[in-house]
């Protein structure tokens, strides 16, 4: 008799080189696929986002709460030296107010001038809390709401008043949010005392070593900029909405071509303690072609 | 059938807690890597197939919620879970130095791959620094995690061959 027989019952089973082989090709597949088109991102987010969502959220919960109780007792001390000098401060500050008042009285009316109301209007926000983070490399995280909550592709999101990031993928219950550090990120901005135009990047290397990120493509030839410049997005960008704030400049550099500068900013949003965000709930008007 | 089920609970609770409990145990912004723990693990306990399965469906759960294209991240993390299935014929439960040389290995390739193909092919040159740190802190604080996380998977993986090697003995 032939030493093949097979015998019956067994199951044929597939040698892990060839599932290897399979499971390659079908990566490489879906990489062309979803970087051409966006056939994937809807079912697969959906399908995803329902299974690991509730559990994301669940675990967060409880550790936000743990982390709050930690951190309350650590404070209470601190509070108590914080509360004597924030009493001096409200004093000296209430008279800057009645100052700041009557400024804000004329720039009131200057802009009535100028027409400007449309660039300051207020947006639509919603609250959503922070649910899920990324590994070392890229600074991206999760949020709570998704699409059922009428969020959209490239809405913006915002927290201390200033630009955390936008939404670069979502599901109906989750979005992720790639902040604005992320070493992949660039953001269109401008100065917002002269009106320069620059270029906003991450970078996860001087974010590391000293918080910042930097800057390039700034052209400043009367040296009007200076540091602690205000830097917010830019009406040109095509992603994020104007005027929101950045950050401020801390270091300025002249490159080698004696025409751009280029530096470092302080983001205007501590990323290490963020918990809750606010999603602006409006998109930036695009032309379609 | 039951071992299949738990694996894959095992994968989805390891991804829940990588991108929620591991950010708040993270030290200087480096959070340890549970996932490359899981698909070494399992490539070294039940050999190539199990490991680059449980590679594919880590990486692409991170592919769907954090990665810029499906794909990217499940490739890697298969490869790893397949390259430690070759070491499963000189694996021994017992032996705990085989499986932290392994599971620091596959962390520093890792880190390595995704510093090639995401930072510098987008002329972040500085490799010093990246491996200084990012890689090797990610690397050292997964090391620590493995001393918690292995031997629980090891003991479920155990728990199951007996239940297997039993249910056999009865039907012979």
């Amino acid at each position: 008799m032939s030493p093949v027989v097979k015998k019956k019952g067994t199951r044929y089973h597939l040698p892990s080189k060839y599932i290897l082989l399979i499971l390659t090709i079908l990566c490489v597949g879906l990489m062309l696929i979803t970087l051409t088109t966006d056939l994937f991102r809807g079912p697969l987010n959906r399908v995803a986002g329902y299974i690991t969502t509730p559990f994301q959220a669940g675990v967060s919960e409880v550790g936000t709460y743990l982390n709050d109780r930690v951190d309350e007792l650590a404070q209470i001390r601190d509070l108590l030296e914080e509360n004597e000098r924030l009493k001096q401060t409200v004093d000296e500050q209430s008279l800057q107010i009645i100052q700041l008042q009557q400024d804000r009285y004329e720039l009131n009316n200057l802009r009535q001038l100028y027409d400007l109301d449309q660039e300051y209007q207020e947006y639509d926000k919603i609250g959503a809390r922070i649910i899920g983070a990324d590994g070392n490399w890229f600074s991206a995280f999760l949020i709570d709401k998704g699409e059922n909550d009428g969020l959209a592709l490239d809405m913006n999101v915002i927290a201390d008043g200033g630009l955390v990031g936008r939404i670069t993928a979502i599901g109906p219950t989750w979005a992720r949010v790639t902040s604005v550090i992320a070493d992949n990120a660039n953001v269109s901005g401008m100065v917002l005392s002269t009106s320069d135009r620059l270029i906003v990047s991450g970078s996860l290397e001087s974010m590391n070593r000293s918080g910042e990120i930097s800057f390039s493509q700034l052209i400043d030839s009367p040296n009007n900029v200076i540091v602690g410049d205000k830097i917010v997005t830019s009406s040109i960008s095509d992603k994020y909405l104007p005027g929101i704030l950045i950050g401020y400049i801390t270091k300025i550099n002249t490159d080698s071509n004696n025409l751009s500068k280029s530096g470092y900013l302080t983001p205007a949003v501590d990323f290490a303690h963020l918990d809750e965000v606010l999603v602006i709930l409006e998109v930036k008007q695009t032309v379609q072609e | 059938m039951w071992r299949k089920i738990v694996i894959a609970c095992t994968v989805v609770i390891c991804f829940v807690l990588q991108s929620t409990c591991m950010q708040w145990i993270s030290l200087g912004n480096i959070t340890p890597n549970l996932l490359i723990i899981i698909t070494a693990a399992y490539g070294f306990m039940r050999g190539k197939k199990s490991g680059l399965l449980v590679g594919f469906f880590c990486g692409l759960l991170t592919d769907i919620f954090f990665g810029e294209v499906i794909g990217f991240y499940a490739l890697i993390y298969m490869y790893i879970g397949y390259a430690n299935g070759l070491f499963h014929r000189i694996f021994f439960p017992e032996d705990i130095k085989l499986p932290l040389f392994l599971i620091v290995v596959s962390d520093f390739l890792y880190g390595l791959t995704v510093y090639t193909l995401m930072f510098l092919l987008r002329g972040r040159f500085e490799l010093i620094y990246y491996i200084g740190h990012i890689i090797l802190p990610e690397m050292i604080y997964t090391i620590v995690l493995t001393f918690f996380v292995y031997p629980v998977n090891l003991k479920i993986n155990r728990k199951f061959d007996e239940i297997e090697k039993r249910s056999e003995k009865k039907f012979v």
